[in-house]
Order: C-alpha cells, then sequence, then structure tokens
C-alpha cells in the first residue's frame, strides 16, 4: 500500500500529551495507594506526589486550554454522531476483516467521531470532575468557610469514580493506538509529529 | 524571532512552570497558614529560677514564721494572716470539696465524694487512707465539712519548695508529727518534716507539689491516669515536650492556668475542641487546651492542620502512654483478693517486679507504651455517682466519653481503657462501696483487717447511707481517661501511615471517612470489575485481529 507522511501532532501537542499521560499514571499510581488499594510508598509520600502531580496536571491544562482556543485546535473535538455507526461496526467487525479504516486522517480533521466524543467526554466530564474534587480535597477545610456541607466520603467517592472512568479509557486508549496503519503507526505519529497514512486515504479526504 | 525559536521559548516556559508546579504544590496553601500559625518554639518557656528571682517576698524573713509550729494547721494559720482570703478560695475549690457539678443534663454532683470507680472504688467509709490526698487536715469522717475551719486548709502539700513536706498516707491528710510506720509492717518509716523550714520555703507549685497526689491516683505511682506518673516531675523529653527540662521546661501551673486557687482543666468539665484558639494573654475559656498555647492552625504542612476540625492534637502527638519509667494499671481483679498464701505472703511480683497480685487488692495488669483507645468526644462524660443503678447484663461503664461523628465539639480523642472486676448488688443492681480501710484500731469490719467482703460491703454501703440486699457477686466494670499528658517531641508523633492505612489506629471509630483506611467498597468492585472486562475486552479484541490477520 502506497502511504504518505502527514504532520498531524504540533510540538505543543506532543509535549502536552506525554505529559498530561505521565501525570495521569503518576496521579492513578499515588491516587489508588492513597485510596488504600496497595501500600508501596507509604501513604505520607504517596498523598505528597498525588498533590503535587495534581497541581502540575492543573498548570498543563491551563496552558492546553489556552492553546486549544489560540491555535483553533478546539475544532477538532466538535463532536458528531455522523458516522458513528460506521465507526462501531469497523471496530467490532471490519477490522477482523482487515477492512480500511473508514475515517480518512487530515491536518485538517485528525480525530475521528469516536475520538472526539470521548476525548470532549474527557475534557468536560471526567477531568473537570477530578479537578474540582481533587481541589475540593486538598482544601477540605476551607468548606465550611465556602458554605459547602458535604461529606468528605462523599467527595472522596465521586474523586475514585472519576479514577475508574480515567483507568478504563487509559485501558481501551492504549489499546486503541495500536490499531493504526501498523500496529506503532499512531504511538510513533504522537512522538514525531507525523503519521504515514495511506496515499488514499489523505485523496479521500481532500 | 523565528516561529521555531518562539515556539521552543513556549515549551521551555511550560516545562519551567510545570516544575515549579511539582515543586511549590504546597507552597499555595501553605503561605494561607503562615499567617495563623505559631512555631511551638515561640511558646517561650518560664525560666525555672523563676520564683527566686522575681518573687517580692521572701519568706525566711516573716517574723510570723521564725518559730516551731506544733502541727501544720498552725502553720496554715501563719499563712493565713497575710493572705487572708486564701483559705476561703480553696475551700470553695473542687480540691477541697471534692465535689463537681455536672456539667451534663444529667444534674448530679460529681466528684470524689459522689462517684464510684474501679480502682478503690468510693472514698466513702475509707476516709483516713483516701483524705491523705485531700487539700486539708482532719478528714476523717462524713462530718469533716460540717465543722472545718480556715486552718484546716493544707497550704503546704501544693506550695512546698522543699520536697520535704509530705502528707502520711492514712494520716487524713496530716503529714507524720513523730516517726511512723506505713505500710505497717513495711519497716519503712515516714518522719516528720520540718515544718518552720517549710513554711519559711514557699513558692509556686512545682510538678512534684501537684505529683504528690495526681502522679499516684488509684494507690500508687502511675496507677490510674496512664499519662500521669512520677516521671512527669522531671521528664525526658521524649516522655512529656512540655514539662521536660530539656522541652520547654514548664510547670503544670503553666496550663493549668489558677487564679484564685481555682484550677482549671477538669476531666469532668473537658475541652474537646477550642474554636477560640491562643488565650495568650488573657484567657477566653479553657487555658489548659492545646489550642491555647498552640492557636488553631499549628502545623507547618497545612494538609496535617486540615485534621484538627475531626482529631484533637492528643491523638498523633501523644503516641502511646505510660512512657515513663512506670507502668500503669490495666486491669483491677478485686474478685481475688483475699488469699494471703499467694505469692511472697500474699503478694506475688512478675518478672518485671510489678506486683500482679496482693491478698488485700486482687489481681493486676499492668503495662507500659500502651497504644490508647480512640473515640469521639465532646468534653462530655457520663459518670456513675454511688448508688446509681446499673444493666448487670450489658457491659457496665463506670464513665463514658459523649460525643459522636456528627456532633460538632466532638473530635477523636485517645483514651485509656481500664477494666476491672468489683461488688455489686445482684438485688438493688448497684455497685457496692466497699469498706477497706479501718475506722480505727478496734474497727475490724474493714476489709483489710477483717477479710470479709460481706462485712466490708454492708458497712460501705451503710456508712454511704445506701441499701445493700446482703448478696454480694463481682462484675465487670469499664472506665475511660482521657490522654493529654506525655506529649511526644513532634518529630515522635504518629505519621500519616498511622491511620491512612487499612488497619490504621482509627480503624474502628465511625462515622470519618479516612483516606488510605475506610474505602468505598461497592465503587471499589464496581471500578476493578469494569477495569478488568475493559482489559479482557482489549485482550479478546486483540487476539482476534491476531487470528484474522493470520488467516488473511
Amino acid at each position: 500500500m502506497k502511504t504518505r507522511r502527514i504532520y498531524l501532532y504540533t510540538r505543543f501537542e506532543r509535549f502536552w500529551h506525554w505529559m498530561q499521560a505521565l501525570l495521569i499514571i503518576g496521579l492513578g499510581i499515588t491516587g489508588f495507594e492513597v485510596h488504600g488499594t496497595y501500600t508501596w510508598l507509604g501513604f505520607q509520600t504517596a498523598h505528597m506526589w498525588h498533590v503535587r502531580f495534581g497541581w502540575a496536571l492543573v498548570a498543563l491544562i491551563v496552558f492546553a486550554a489556552f492553546w486549544h482556543f489560540t491555535t483553533g485546535q478546539w475544532k477538532n473535538y466538535i463532536p458528531t454522531f455522523e458516522r458513528v455507526g460506521v465507526m462501531v461496526r469497523y471496530y467490532t467487525q471490519g477490522i477482523f476483516r482487515n477492512e480500511p479504516h473508514p475515517y480518512k486522517k487530515s491536518e485538517l480533521s485528525k480525530l475521528n467521531p469516536l475520538q472526539r466524543l470521548t476525548y470532549l467526554g474527557f475534557k468536560l466530564l471526567i477531568a473537570p470532575i477530578l479537578v474540582t474534587t481533587g481541589l475540593l480535597l486538598i482544601y477540605y477545610n476551607r468548606w465550611p468557610e465556602w458554605g459547602l456541607t458535604w461529606s468528605l466520603g462523599t467527595v472522596s467517592a465521586v474523586h475514585l469514580a472519576g479514577a475508574f472512568l480515567i483507568l478504563l479509557f487509559f485501558i481501551v486508549h492504549v489499546y486503541m493506538t495500536t490499531t493504526g496503519h501498523t500496529v506503532f503507526s499512531n504511538i510513533k505519529a504522537m512522538l514525531v509529529g507525523y503519521e504515514e497514512v495511506p496515499e488514499e486515504a489523505v485523496a479521500a479526504a481532500d | 524571532m523565528t516561529t521555531d525559536k518562539s515556539r521552543a521559548l513556549l515549551v521551555g516556559l511550560l516545562v519551567g512552570v510545570l516544575a515549579v508546579a511539582l515543586g511549590l504544590g504546597y507552597g499555595v496553601r501553605a503561605g494561607h497558614a503562615a499567617a495563623s500559625r505559631t512555631d511551638a518554639a515561640a511558646v517561650v518557656a518560664r525560666p525555672a529560677a523563676e520564683d527566686e528571682e522575681t518573687s517580692t517576698a521572701d519568706h525566711t524573713k516573716f517574723e510570723e514564721l521564725q518559730r516551731e509550729f506544733a502541727n501544720a494547721t498552725e502553720v496554715t494559720q501563719a499563712c493565713l494572716e497575710c493572705h487572708t482570703e486564701a483559705a476561703k478560695q480553696v475551700m470553695s475549690s473542687t480540691h477541697w470539696t471534692w465535689e463537681f457539678a455536672s456539667p451534663t443534663e444529667s444534674g448530679e454532683t460529681w466528684g470524689k465524694r459522689h462517684v464510684i470507680n474501679n480502682f478503690c472504688v468510693a472514698v466513702t467509709s475509707n476516709w483516713p487512707r483516701c483524705t491523705s490526698c485531700h487539700v486539708g487536715y482532719g478528714w476523717k469522717d462524713d462530718t469533716f465539712f460540717d465543722t472545718a475551719t480556715e486552718a484546716q486548709v493544707d497550704c503546704l502539700v501544693c506550695h512546698d519548695t522543699t520536697g520535704t513536706y509530705k502528707k502520711f498516707p492514712a494520716g487524713a491528710g496530716h503529714p507524720a508529727y513523730e516517726p511512723k510506720e506505713f505500710p505497717p509492717g513495711s519497716g519503712k518509716i515516714w518522719e516528720p518534716p520540718d515544718l518552720t523550714t517549710i513554711a519559711q520555703n514557699v513558692g509556686r507549685p512545682g510538678n512534684k507539689n501537684c505529683g504528690a497526689c495526681h502522679f499516684y491516683g488509684g494507690g500508687g505511682d502511675a496507677v490510674k491516669h496512664g499519662d500521669l506518673d512520677s516521671t512527669l516531675a522531671a521528664p525526658p523529653k521524649e516522655v512529656d515536650v512540655h514539662l521536660s527540662p530539656e522541652g520547654a521546661g514548664l510547670v503544670c501551673a503553666d496550663c493549668h492556668k489558677t487564679e484564685g486557687h481555682q484550677v482549671p482543666g477538669s476531666r469532668y468539665a473537658a475541652t474537646a475542641k477550642d474554636t477560640h484558639g491562643k488565650d495568650l494573654p488573657v484567657s477566653d475559656d479553657n487555658p489548659t487546651t492545646c489550642e491555647s498555647c498552640h492557636g488553631l492552625a499549628p502545623m507547618k504542612n497545612p494538609k496535617l492542620n486540615d485534621h484538627v476540625d475531626k482529631v484533637a492534637c492528643q491523638t498523633c502527638h501523644i503516641p502511646a502512654f505510660a512512657r515513663g519509667d512506670k507502668p500503669t494499671k490495666m486491669w483491677w481483679d478485686w474478685s481475688k483478693a483475699g488469699d494471703k498464701n499467694r505469692g511472697d505472703h500474699g503478694v506475688e511480683k512478675d518478672e518485671n517486679g510489678w506486683v500482679v497480685y496482693h491478698y488485700k487488692k486482687g489481681e493486676f495488669v499492668w503495662e507500659k507504651n500502651v497504644v490508647p483507645t480512640y473515640l469521639w468526644f465532646n468534653g462530655k462524660t457520663t459518670y456513675m455517682v454511688m448508688g446509681e443503678k446499673i444493666d448487670p447484663n450489658g457491659e457496665v461503664y463506670i464513665n463514658h466519653p459523649q460525643g459522636g461523628p456528627d456532633d460538632p465539639n466532638a473530635r477523636i480523642y485517645p483514651f485509656k481503657v481500664f477494666r476491672g472486676k468489683q461488688g455489686y448488688d445482684p438485688v438493688n443492681q448497684t455497685l457496692l462501696v466497699p469498706h477497706l480501710f479501718p475506722f480505727n484500731k478496734e474497727d475490724t469490719t474493714a476489709y483489710w483487717k477483717g477479710f470479709d467482703w460481706g462485712t466490708a460491703f454492708e458497712v460501705g454501703m451503710k456508712t454511704a447511707g445506701l441499701p445493700y440486699s446482703g448478696q454480694y457477686d463481682w462484675i465487670e466494670t469499664t472506665m475511660y481517661w482521657p490522654i493529654t499528658h506525655m506529649v511526644a517531641p513532634a518529630e515522635q508523633a504518629l505519621s500519616c501511615n498511622a491511620c491512612h492505612q487499612p488497619n490504621g489506629r482509627l480503624a474502628e471509630v465511625p462515622g470519618v471517612y479516612i483516606p488510605g483506611q475506610s474505602g468505598h467498597p461497592t465503587l471499589d468492585a464496581i471500578g476493578w470489575s469494569l477495569s478488568g472486562l475493559a482489559l479482557l475486552g482489549v485482550v479478546v479484541h486483540a487476539g482476534l485481529r491476531v487470528v484474522n490477520r493470520k488467516r488473511a
């Protein structure tokens, strides 16, 4: 199959993605220890790093939000339900028959409808829940001052639920990277910025 | 500037910002908390020699004290010539009345005269022995308060600075006036103190003054409280950071800031959560709380300060009690008393030399470095008074701390739980007052003379004016002692991990969510199941892909 290289991910985007990945993995490892799932670093150390990673992620999110709006990249996340069925059919059937991917990536539109929905859910639902509850947990003793009467257990349960959603996302997301043109082509693209895509795919997108 | 260069600059800047965020995650909060923080070191210790240096009176120069005193009441009369109001003040204090109006809705009158416990059980009918710790002279029967005069106030037990004034253990508050043996047959002679020298060397109470009674509660060193024993007269810093000469060098009265002889800080009316903070220079509430000196957010790490709404300072800062030289009594079984053939003439010691059996008192269990029991506590406690009904089929609590997770005044607080077995009346369903110590030389009804429980309970209850069916049995009882002394240096406080782990120290405390310990079992089950399914799903999906690719 003839392929051609397209520049999908800018330097900032790649930096943002991998930094976010590291922080989320770090938050997961330390977070589940804070939760008491296992003992490795000890609660005190795990908690300390969990809070630091959390603040770092907040800082990263601020920069990323700025980037999304100044570069217009936010448009990649406009949701569409069009052809979602086609996507689902591909991943549940077509992929086993070596059918070509129904979505043709391009510089202008690099996320398929399923990615759009998932990432938007991640950005608008899961991340805000985790960041909000995380900040609340950090500022626990100021709740009365802010007029909040929630219980620590409830807020931490919401935080934990968010964490499990991220874990689910993580499992599926990592696996889906292997469903590209080759097993590692998606990961490679996120590392170097360029992705090898089938020649006709580009043509189709044009 | 080229686009590439400016991008590189932007990325560099971003990395820098993230690094700062990582390093100073706490910074934002630390700054916020700093305004309300006090370093413990800022609470300056008082130099030990202050009394001598700052007192405006030298008692050795007082004419009234240049004389021999036939007995201690004469010393008190001399004191009162100048300190005209002192006796009145003392006589209105708990130290004198041994009465305390309950702060609970019960409306009961507590204090040693009325409550019952599972140590020596009750004062009534045992006066001369028990009242050797009364701040007075001559309380040997229940007529004392009808006839007591100001001269019967004991100034010296609190104000002696020579360390030589000692109340005779069975003298109804008096010191020995001639050499006397106690315990009888022990060969230990109590010499009469030199009252003139002592009277000329009075001063502010030191740790040993308070300790003369409070270190020895329950009939011996360290027996009762668990956080008070003779080690605290001059403890190493690790045992008590406040009282240690190498620590803050404080004395008891620095926190139990006494005004007009009224000593604050009774466990009958504790402050479990001080919301006023520092009491310096003028106290606005109970001055004995930690917050009175350390403020409301005393820790450098703001996350630690997040605990103060639910967790008492003592919970983390007193990692164990009985950390001094002495073990504290944890169990006392009166029902086993009376066997003079056990051990060495009725006294048995364990390998540490601790008395674990005494024919007069029964069986004991002692422990050192005891991990406290943690309970919600709002400062109020129920207490059992003599004659109060018990439920012999349930747990019998001599006292019980009040408060729960939803009580805004309650915090998780450490306690010594003391259990024992004592006499009760199965017909009237009341704990029994035993007559232990003889009224006089002829009295054989006392248990420690006649060794007959039936008679001892009969006389004890009769003296207390309470009904007794004539039947007695033994029952287990429980008592709670709040742990608040023996504060360890900060570096020896409990670490986060002590509680924030699956079987942490507070695992038994209800109604509080402790990250790392409490968990969310249902949510965990759902979360891990879904994650497992997702993992299984991708593995199966990948397997199918591989199989189909090979086929193709």
